[in-house]
């Protein structure tokens, strides 16, 4: 809509979605929650809010109200800008795309969904219907940096996810390269930790060094460039700092108990 | 899309606004406040009239390049387009401006800035038109831009304009000047920078022409001054001025950026050769390209001082970029030089102010016009010297502080009231919004909102202060004054004011003013304010904070030659002496006590008087830069509370205490509203809005990536309000709508140096600056992919390749 609007495309036809009703669902199945490609972001942080925290945190920075209560998370993902806002939470918490077509319906791990800046693995007769994903099982959390208090597109952001189910803490950057990029490494780091200090049952606190360095591997994971929004070095300081800060918030939550 | 041909016809501007307004001193809602809240009220992009076409603007991709052809056969053989229109055929002068006439209606030869048009088209659908401009072919041949001010004044550089790059340069010396400097215990030294803000007013440019049928047009406009539009786009069209007649339409902001003409010209020549309505209305994107922006300015500073604190000399270089064109930019020079020092008593100056022609996007009014890059470097300046000193930063400004009868650098003698110190004790003493715990805070409540960036951590607190003025009115000689017809008459059995002036009401209250004027000075209830146009006399700009002096005494002016008829007729028909009249609630009264009520004493006349007022006389600058140059001197104080998170850089203003002089409160609503405002916009330069602009081409065309700030970036404001009457104003007043945008700048940016221990020359300041993060390697030529996909804005020739 946006290049629409600039004169950039000028495409044969739109078509309106918004009434198929079957895009505007969400259910679960196989113990996953199935969220139709056509709920708008208002309705993730009121109806989806408790079971998909970080999702509805990321909701709550996108736009004005009026683009909430209009713009989609398919769109988000159709959209494939590394700044969307929805698309960390749901790589930290690897969600599934749902492709249909007339041929049928496939599922693609969210990650090899988008493969470059607005590039997706969309075929040109398929639709975004859904995306699938595991309710949380832990604290999540979702930073995002704007040089303004509301309203702002992400200079860099980043998604983290606490899950205490698998053991796991998975941190995704978003914005801050040419696609949302999970900070593997920073994720190893943080599980070895734990694990070595039996965190996960003592439920004890994440030493501050640790956090630094998290907060550091994440930094590095970083691939961003210098825009009109920021530099490369902001955007690398930055993740880094969000990394740190929410893993600190998050932990903090488990360990207050689930 | 939502724009389709029209099939309605619907009137043509607005009509009549009349109600009871409330008396000069009361509150007054607008009466246009509920339609613009709910999307009643008619802009003048909203404006359509059967059969009418649209136009379009072909600009150009470079900020410097020579014209070889242009081939517009393809674009006129497009089935709907009815004008594919050039240099070529701009019937009259072929350049334009308000100072200096050096901006082609339509380039010829060259293009000196990226946007400018080059041809222009009418077509039945914008869409049409639209693709008609993708079909005329410009050939370009590229040339080096100049977009250094510095480079454009060195002696090898290719000359921009016949006259060479430089467009005005003004020498201040006072006193000894920097003879003065051995005098001095203490200097200290700065280099300065603001970037290019915008006016980013919301309502787009956009105009109707409509041809009358007997050669002339009509044309309905958002402008500032409808007046030198008529004179312009007559001057262009090659008509008398009464063949191009102007009516305002709804306005949808302006603060200095529509000054210029934008699309006037072109929608007229449009519209005279089809024979038929032609609307243009530019897109966001374009609107950027369509008006000028506020100068970006290099300022080096020098400030010597007793070791007690007393100011012995300040010298000043200032250089404004003033991009392609002339627009206002000789006047911002000269309003940069006379403010260059603040509100301060400065015995000895140097100063120096240099406007320069680039190929940069042009530059001229914006709300402060001048005094704002000026007040953001004098301010920074006292914080430093104040720091080098030892001294308290309000305790040094009090100390220095201007007071009447003191004499400007520029000569002038301080007038009556200037309550400079006054202002800064008010801000002194206004209580500091109390520290509450960061941590738990609600995050509407901390740096980055419910961006959740912080829960309190890094979050430092810093208070700053500033204190600016501004002049009211046009200044140097120019003959500045207004027109207002008033009429008296009797309608249903009630009196009725009717009040008509070419004055332009773009957002500022205007329209309350005129008629809290009428219902004071006439005593009736019921007052309607006419559309404003040019079949009144000129009213002069709305600019320069003015309107309120000076169409404000035309209007009181014309009520008293109104009111001096009735008591006159009171006296020949009742016996009436005529000392001791008054009028009230529709009534004659003396000592309070009914002497005829206006409906009988009119007795189905009508009394109606044109007046002018011309607003006292002013004068140019000599060669040392002296001068009693300005009518009226306002001024304002501002203290801002911020906190910073240190980390990450981001910022939540807490607080904006502000004291101005106003010299009368006409209106308290819209008074608070300009107050609060021009805040807003002195928030956005210190720190989001900024133009960037690359090798000449502008890289965020879009409300995407020029922010402005939100309700949530906005803090509270507590202000204090001063009455001190000017004498030579009417009912005392000062104009009001500019001095919160100057001041309020550095006092954010002092709070931010306070809280953060950081230099900060460069406005605006960005996370980067404040985190402390070094600027990694240069913006990139290739599309950003870090960007939201939306990398091409900005990109006109990007038009083509889709």
């Amino acid at each position: 809509m946006v290049e629409l609007n600039f004169a950039r495309v000028r495409p044969e036809a739109v078509m309106d979605l918004t009434r198929v009703p079957e895009l505007r669902e969400w259910g679960t199945e196989n113990g996953r929650l199935r969220v139709g490609a056509g709920i708008t972001y208002t309705r993730v942080i009121r109806e989806l809010g408790d079971r998909l925290p970080g999702l509805a945190m990321a909701s709550r920075t996108v736009g004005s109200p009026q683009i909430r209560n209009r713009g989609t998370v398919g769109g988000n993902l159709g959209t494939a800008s590394p700044a969307g806002d929805a698309l960390p939470p749901l790589y930290v918490s690897d969600a599934e795309v749902e492709l249909a077509s007339v041929e049928g319906t496939r599922r693609v791990p969210v990650a090899e969904f988008v493969k470059a800046p607005k590039r997706t693995a969309t075929n040109p007769e398929e639709l975004i219907s859904a995306f699938l994903v595991p309710e949380a099982g832990g604290p999540q959390q979702y930073a995002k940096i704007g040089p303004r208090n509301a309203m702002v597109i992400a200079v860099c952001s980043l998604g983290l996810a606490v899950h205490p189910e698998r053991k796991e803490v998975c941190a995704c950057i978003g914005s801050a390269g040419p696609t949302p990029i999970r900070a593997c490494e920073a994720e190893d780091f943080i599980r070895g930790v734990i694990e070595e200090e039996g965190l996960w049952e003592s439920r004890g606190e994440l030493a501050e060094a640790a956090l630094g360095r998290f907060g550091e591997l994440v930094s590095e994971a970083a691939r961003p460039i210098s825009d009109v929004r920021g530099t490369a070095a902001y955007r690398t300081h930055a993740v880094g700092v969000l990394a740190r800060r929410t893993l600190g918030w998050a932990w903090n939550e488990y360990r207050g108990g689930i | 899309m939502s724009q389709t041909t029209p099939t309605t016809p619907t009137r043509v501007g607005p009509g009549p606004t009349t109600w009871t307004p409330g008396k000069v001193g009361e509150s007054d809602r607008r009466p246009d406040g509920v339609p613009k809240v709910t999307g009643e009220f008619e802009y003048s992009s909203d404006m359509r009239l059967d059969g009418m076409l649209w136009g379009a603007t072909l600009r150009s991709p470079h900020p410097h390049a020579e014209i070889r052809q242009i081939d517009t056969s393809e674009a006129e053989d497009l089935p709907g387009v009815y004008a594919v229109l050039t240099h070529e055929d701009v019937p009259g002068r072929k350049v334009y401006g308000m100072e200096i006439p050096d901006q082609p209606v339509l380039a010829w030869e060259k293009v000196r800035y990226q946007g400018e048009p080059v041809a222009i088209v009418a077509a039945d659908h914008p869409e049409t038109a639209r693709r008609a401009l993708e079909k005329v072919h410009v050939e370009y041949g590229v040339l080096d831009p100049i977009t250094d001010a510095e480079k454009a004044v060195q002696e090898d550089a290719p000359k921009l304009h016949l006259s060479g790059n430089v467009l005005r340069r003004i020498r201040i010396l006072h006193g000894e000047g920097v003879g003065a400097a051995a005098k001095a215990d203490v200097v200290v030294r700065g280099e300065y920078e603001v970037g290019m803000q915008d006016q980013a007013f919301l309502g787009p440019e956009s105009g109707l022409a409509v041809p009358d049928g007997l050669g002339g047009v009509d044309l309905y406009i958002s402008t500032q001054w409808l007046h030198i539009d008529q004179d312009q786009v007559a001057e262009s069209l090659g008509m008398d001025p009464d063949q191009v007649r102007l009516t305002l339409s709804g306005v949808g902001g302006a603060f200095g950026g529509r000054e210029d003409l934008s699309m006037q010209i072109h929608a007229c020549m449009l519209a005279l050769e089809t024979e038929r309505p032609v609307k243009m209305a530019y897109n966001r994107e374009e609107s950027f390209f369509g008006h000028v922006h506020r100068h970006p300015a290099k300022l080096r500073y020098e400030h010597g001082a007793t070791r007690d604190g007393n100011l012995v000399y300040v010298k000043a270089r200032l250089v404004f970029d003033g991009g392609a064109y002339a627009s206002s930019s000789n006047a911002v020079c000269l309003n940069a030089a006379t403010f260059a020092c603040g509100p301060y008593e400065v015995p000895n100056a140097e100063i120096e102010s240099h406007m320069l022609y680039t190929n940069n996007p042009p530059c001229g009014a914006m709300r402060g016009f001048g005094a704002v890059q000026a007040c953001f470097a004098h301010e920074a300046q006292m914080d430093k010297l104040a720091d080098e000193l030892g001294l308290d930063p309000l305790d040094l400004r009090i100390k220095n502080a201007l007071k009447p009868g003191d004499r400007f650098p520029f000569g002038q003698e301080v007038p009556p009231p200037a309550p400079v110190r006054e202002i800064l004790e008010r801000v002194k003493v206004m209580p500091l919004p109390e520290e509450q715990e960061v941590m738990g805070r609600d995050l509407r409540g901390l740096p980055g909102g419910v961006s959740n960036v912080t829960h309190g951590e890094g979050v430092k607190r810093g208070v700053g202060y500033a204190v600016g003025f501004k002049n009211i009115g046009f200044s140097a000689g120019f003959d500045d004054y207004s027109t207002a017809r008033v009429r008296l008459t009797v309608e249903d059995g009630e009196p009725l004011v009717e009040v008509h002036t070419a004055a332009a009401e773009v957002g500022q209250g205007l329209l309350m003013l005129q008629a809290q004027i009428a219902r004071t000075e006439l005593g009736v209830e019921k007052v309607s304010i006419l559309p404003a146009d040019t079949r009144v006399g000129s009213a002069g700009s709305t600019s320069a904070s003015r309107q309120s002096y000076v169409t404000g005494a035309a209007v009181k002016l014309a009520c008293e030659g109104v009111r001096e008829r009735l008591f006159e007729r009171a006296r020949e028909e009742l016996g009436e002496p005529p000392d001791g009249l008054s009028v009230e609630a529709g009534n004659v009264v003396r000592d309070g006590r009914t002497v005829v009520p206006l409906a009988e004493l009119l007795d189905g006349d009508e009394l109606e008087e044109t007046c002018e007022y011309h607003h006292r006389e002013t004068h140019p600058l000599d060669e040392n830069g002296q001068g009693d140059v300005h009518l009226q001197y306002a001024f304002a104080a501002h203290r801002a509370v911020v906190e910073v998170d240190v980390e990450l850089g981001l910022v939540r203003v807490v607080e904006i205490a502000t004291a101005q002089d106003v010299g009368k409160i006409i209106n308290p609503q819209a008074l608070e509203g300009q107050i609060e405002g021009g805040i807003a916009q002195g928030l956005g330069l210190a720190l989001m809005e900024e133009i960037q602009v690359k090798e000449g081409k502008v890289l965020n065309a879009s409300f995407t990536d020029y922010l402005i700030p939100t309700i949530l970036d906005m803090p509270t404001v507590k202000m204090e309000v001063l009455e001190l009457a000017d004498p030579e104003a009417p009912y005392g007043l000062k104009g009001v709508g500019e001095p919160p945008t100057i001041a309020s700048t550095p006092a954010i940016v002092a709070a931010l140096r306070d809280a953060t221990g950081l230099e900060l020359t460069r406005i605006p300041v960005r996370p980067e600056q404040l985190a402390g993060v070094s600027d990694g390697p240069p913006l990139p030529d290739e599309p950003t992919p870090g960007g939201a996909g939306y990398a091409e804005v900005g990109r006109l020739d990007g038009r083509r390749e889709t």
